[in-house]
This record gives structure tokens, sequence and C-alpha cells, in this order.
């Protein structure tokens, strides 16, 4: 009955309308519009600049010292024509061991909080101190693993780079999976446990499978950070300006040896130092783009 | 009016007769069951039993505690902490609230569609095994025999039998909900729920889970939640009205909707509230 009431001729449809404030009001909102969108414009730009001077730079600076001998020789003396082997070799392995160690603990701590935790006490306290490590300056991990594996163990060693690594690897992953399964629909996991499955096969069975996308995503991204850092391999893997594979002996790796060579009086060390910075930029940007493609793979 | 109430009574009176002489014991008797969210009293000593191989529709405005009613069959509730349930709901002869139920076998005969299409993301196939494979072991040739079954019953073998390793993503809606009632059967429960399941689906694909519905019953013990009144109508053999937690009455489906006992029942069903 109330329905028809709108609908019945000559009935007053609510309060006039003053139209030439409604049109006052619009040009106004169509000028902060212009306005808005031109200072965002300009700081996308700004921003754009600085990143395309950082890239140019470092192609340019780069590519004058790209030369096979880079890719086959390990890092010598000054002036005797060395290469970057041994440090790409030992950060591949560095990065590849960090992201094995780091990536079931962090699937672990974030199917935990996603699916068992929640909001228990021991949950947000988990949550917290993970987001804490997330921030946390990467040379205070270095330290850390420092004083547990370096000192008490007497020497540097590849293997306390992983470990440095695996730490910062662990909130990273932790944060994406809890997210990710977060995001799946409580009518998936309805379905799966309306045909009797367990909690545990729902969530290997089906939620990991639905969030597949995201953790891999987060993983990628996890790998794309630790492959640049320097800090925590300084205290832990120290460089190692010769060929050595051993995980108990100090290791080389580009960001240290760019940070050693960088700072050097050698033209040819800053040289094969941009070359290193290249390396690292075009590897991690190939792994971001992979951390795209698998995401839209999943679509 | 005191003639027409006789002859509707009447044709009431014979099919409830009817069908109490050819069932034996219901599938699911409920007794003094009420349900709660947290202090939330959501449903009040409901009484109602689930004859064998018929579908009970479950109709009510919304939060009248129906889909509750549906979700309490299968324990899903224990999903989430804070709900909790009290009375008898007897399934061969067990109380399926007791606590000490094993739930997985519980949700293996008591099957539950959604509202929503809620494929797997994995294929067709894998769709189907995922549930079978928990309760089961079968050969390969037993598996693939099951899914054909299953997948036939569904009223979905002819459209996918070219692409049962393909993502059951690309599957339409009313092809995924077929589906998800494949997957539902292949498990080959005694009790199928249907949680509103064409109310995301368009007019035909409706008409085919509706179709499903009927040819389904001669296996196994449905109730279906809907708004639809027409559906309730053309799908059930017996209705139950829910009212702010409360059910309100049961009838069989021709004598709910041409003569309801209870004034709220009449109301709703005419629109006037709900």
């Amino acid at each position: 009955m109330s329905m028809s009431a709108t609908v019945q001729a000559g009935a007053v449809p609510g309060p006039a309308k003053d139209h030439r404030t409604a049109l006052r009001l619009g040009r106004r909102r169509h000028r902060v519009n212009l306005l808005v969108k031109l200072l965002c414009v300009l700081a996308t730009v700004i921003g754009l600049l600085f990143l395309a001077s950082i890239l140019l730079t470092l192609i340019w600076r780069g590519i004058a010292g790209l030369s096979i001998t880079v890719f086959t020789t390990n890092t010598l003396p000054p002036g005797s024509n060395g290469g970057l082997l041994n440090a790409i070799v030992g950060t591949l392995i560095q990065t590849a061991l960090g992201t094995l160690i780091g990536t079931p603990i962090g699937l672990m701590v974030g199917t935990y909080l996603a699916e068992y935790g929640r909001h228990s006490p021991m949950a947000n306290a988990v949550r917290f101190v993970s987001d804490v490590l997330l921030s946390a300056p990467s040379i205070l991990i270095g330290l850390f693993i420092y004083q547990l594996c370096v000192e008490p163990f007497g020497g540097f060693s590849g293997i306390a780079g992983c470990l440095a690594l695996a730490v910062i690897v662990i909130p990273i992953v932790v944060r994406t999976t809890e997210d990710m399964l977060q995001l799946i629909p409580p009518s998936l996991r309805e379905a799966a446990v309306a045909l009797g499955a367990p909690k545990w096969k729902m969530i290997v069975l089906i939620c990991y499978r639905a969030a597949k996308d995201g953790i891999v995503t987060g993983v990628l991204l996890a790998v794309a950070r630790i492959a640049g850092e320097t800090a925590p391999l300084l205290f832990t893997s120290l460089g190692n300006l010769n060929w050595s594979l051993s995980l108990s002996q100090p290791m080389s790796s580009l960001p240290v040896t760019i940070y050693q060579y960088a700072g050097s009086a050698f033209d040819d060390w800053v040289q094969l130092a941009w070359v290193g910075a290249l390396l690292i930029t075009v590897g991690v940007l190939a792994v971001n783009v992979l951390a795209r493609f698998a995401l839209r793979g999943g679509r | 009016m005191g003639e027409q109430q006789d002859r509707q009574a009447s044709f009431g009176g014979v099919q409830a007769r009817a069908t109490s002489s050819n069932m034996n014991e219901p599938r699911i008797a409920i007794r003094n069951l009420d349900f709660y969210y947290g202090d939330n009293r959501a449903l009040k000593s409901i009484q109602l039993d689930l004859p064998d191989r018929q579908v009970t529709g479950m109709i009510g405005p919304s939060g009248c505690g129906k889909s509750t009613l549906l979700r309490v069959m299968n324990r899903m509730y224990d999903l989430y902490p804070g709900q909790r349930a009290t009375g008898e709901v007897m399934m061969d002869g067990e109380n399926i609230i007791d606590p000490s139920v094993d739930l997985n076998s519980l949700r293996a005969r008591v099957g539950m569609v959604f509202q929503k299409p809620t494929p797997f993301p994995m294929t067709i196939h894998e769709n189907i095994t995922f549930g079978v494979r928990l309760h089961e072991k079968l050969s390969k040739a037993a598996m693939d025999e099951r899914v054909e079954w299953s997948l036939t019953r569904g009223a979905l073998w002819e459209e996918v039998k070219d692409r049962l390793h393909t993502s059951a993503m690309g599957l339409s809606g009313g092809q995924q909900q077929r589906l998800c009632i494949a997957r539902t059967i292949a498990v080959r429960p005694e009790v199928i729920l249907f949680d509103e399941p064409t109310s995301a689906l368009d007019p035909i694909s409706t008409l085919k889970i509706e179709e499903l519905i009927d040819e389904l019953k001669n296996d196994f013990t449905i109730a279906i939640v809907t708004h639809n009144m027409q559906q309730a109508a053309r799908c059930a053999d017996q209705v139950a009205f829910f009212y702010l937690g409360e059910m309100v009455e049961v009838a069989p489906a021709g004598q709910m909707f041409t003569a309801p006992r209870e004034r709220r029942t009449q109301e709703y069903i005419t629109g006037r509230f709900g």
C-alpha cells in the first residue's frame, strides 16, 4: 500500500530543489577534481622520474662493463681482469637456501594464524611479533644470526648467511599466507567440510590450492627482497674472494661484493660493482615479472 | 467459507495419510531442538520429521532460522565457536548433535549444497573424486565409473564428459551448481540438504535443478531451504514454515499453500510480510 503512494499522480515528491545551488556545487566539485587529478599526475611523474633515472644510470654504467668474463671468472685482485662468478653463485645459493628454509616455516605460521589461532591471544602475539620482524632493520637480523651461529662456531659461514636471509623471508611469507588464506570465501571451506573432509585436508587440498597464486607471489617477493640484501650478510657469510661452495666457509655474494667494490679506489672494481648492481636489478625484476605472471595465470 | 475449509482439510488429510502409509520411520526426527548463537536463541523447541525419500521444503522470512536448522543436520555449526545446539536430532537411532558423533562420517551421510556454487579450484573429475577419496578406496576404473555415475545423476554428464580434466571454474553458474550436487551425490549420502540452491541462478538453470531434485528424491531424503514460494510448491512434498526461530507449521505442500492453519503462515505466503 505504501509502495503505490509514490506513483500516485500529483503527489508531492519532497522538499523543493534549488537548481542554482546544485549547479554551483557541481562546478566546485569539477574544479577540485581537476586540482586533485593534477597533483596526482605530478606526484606520479616525479616518482617515475627518479626511478627512470636510477634504472637508466644503472643500465648505462652496467652494460659498459658487461662481458663474458664477468660470468666465467671469480673476483680477482684489481687490475687482473676479474669477474663475479663466485659472487653470482654465492647469491644464488644463499637466496635459494634462505627461501627453502624460510618458506615452510612462514607457510606453517601463516596457516596457524589464519586457520587455527585466528584471534586467540597466542595468535595475536605471533602476528604482532611477525609484523615487527617484517619491518625490523635487516642489519639487526644479521647481528642476531652473528650471535647465534657465527660466534659460537668460531667463524663466518655460508649457512649463517642463509639463516639470516631465512629470517627475513619468514615474516613476508607469514603475512602473505595469512592474507591469502583469509581471502578464501568461507563457503569454499564449508563445501569441503560438508563432504566430510577433516580440517587438515580442507586446508592442504582446498585452501592451499585456492590460495596458491597469492602464496607463490609472496614467496617470489621474498626472494626478490633477500636477493639484494647486504646488511644481514656482512655479519654472517661475510664474503669470499675465492671460489667456494662450502656452507661452512665464508661465502661470496653480489650485494656484499658491490658494497666492497663500489667504495674501492680501483676503476675496474667500481665497474664490476655497476655490473653486479645491474645483474641484481635484472634478476629481481625478472622475479617480480614472474610473480605477476603467476598471479595472472591463476585468473 | 466453512465448506471450503472442510474440503481443503480433507485434501490435506488424504495426503498426510498417503505419505505416512508408505513410509516407515522418518529419516531424521528433530525433537525439542534449541540453537544458540552465543546467547541469542535462534531456534526454539523445533519439532520436525524429515520423511524418508521425500522433499521437505523450509520457508520463512530471512533470519527466521531455516538455514540454521539445515546447518544443524550436518553439524556445520561446529566450525564456529560460540554456536551450539541442544535437544535431539535422531538419525538411524543416534542423536547426531551429541558431541561424541564422528563429524566426518556424519557429513558423508548428510550432504549439503550451498546457495552459491562452490566448485573447488581443480578439474571437474577431481571435484568429484575429492569427496569420494575421503571415505572410500577405489580402483581407478571404479573411480571413473563413480564419476560418470554421479555426474549422470547430477544431470551434467552429457555436458562435461569431453572435458572432465579441465578446470571446474570454467563451467557456467548452473553447471557449477549441478557439479556441486553431483559431488555431493558421489559420496552417496542418505540425506541431502539444499540451502537456497537456485537463488544465484537464472530461471533455466533453476528449472534444471528443480527437475533434478525431483529425480533425486527417489533415492535421497531431501531438505531444501528456499525463499521462492513457487519453488517450495513445485519441489516439496511437505513444507515447514519458520518465523522468528519457531517452526510455526508443517504440512503437505498442497495444504500449506491452499489452506494453512496459522494466520502467520497465511500472511507470509500471501506476501503480507517477509
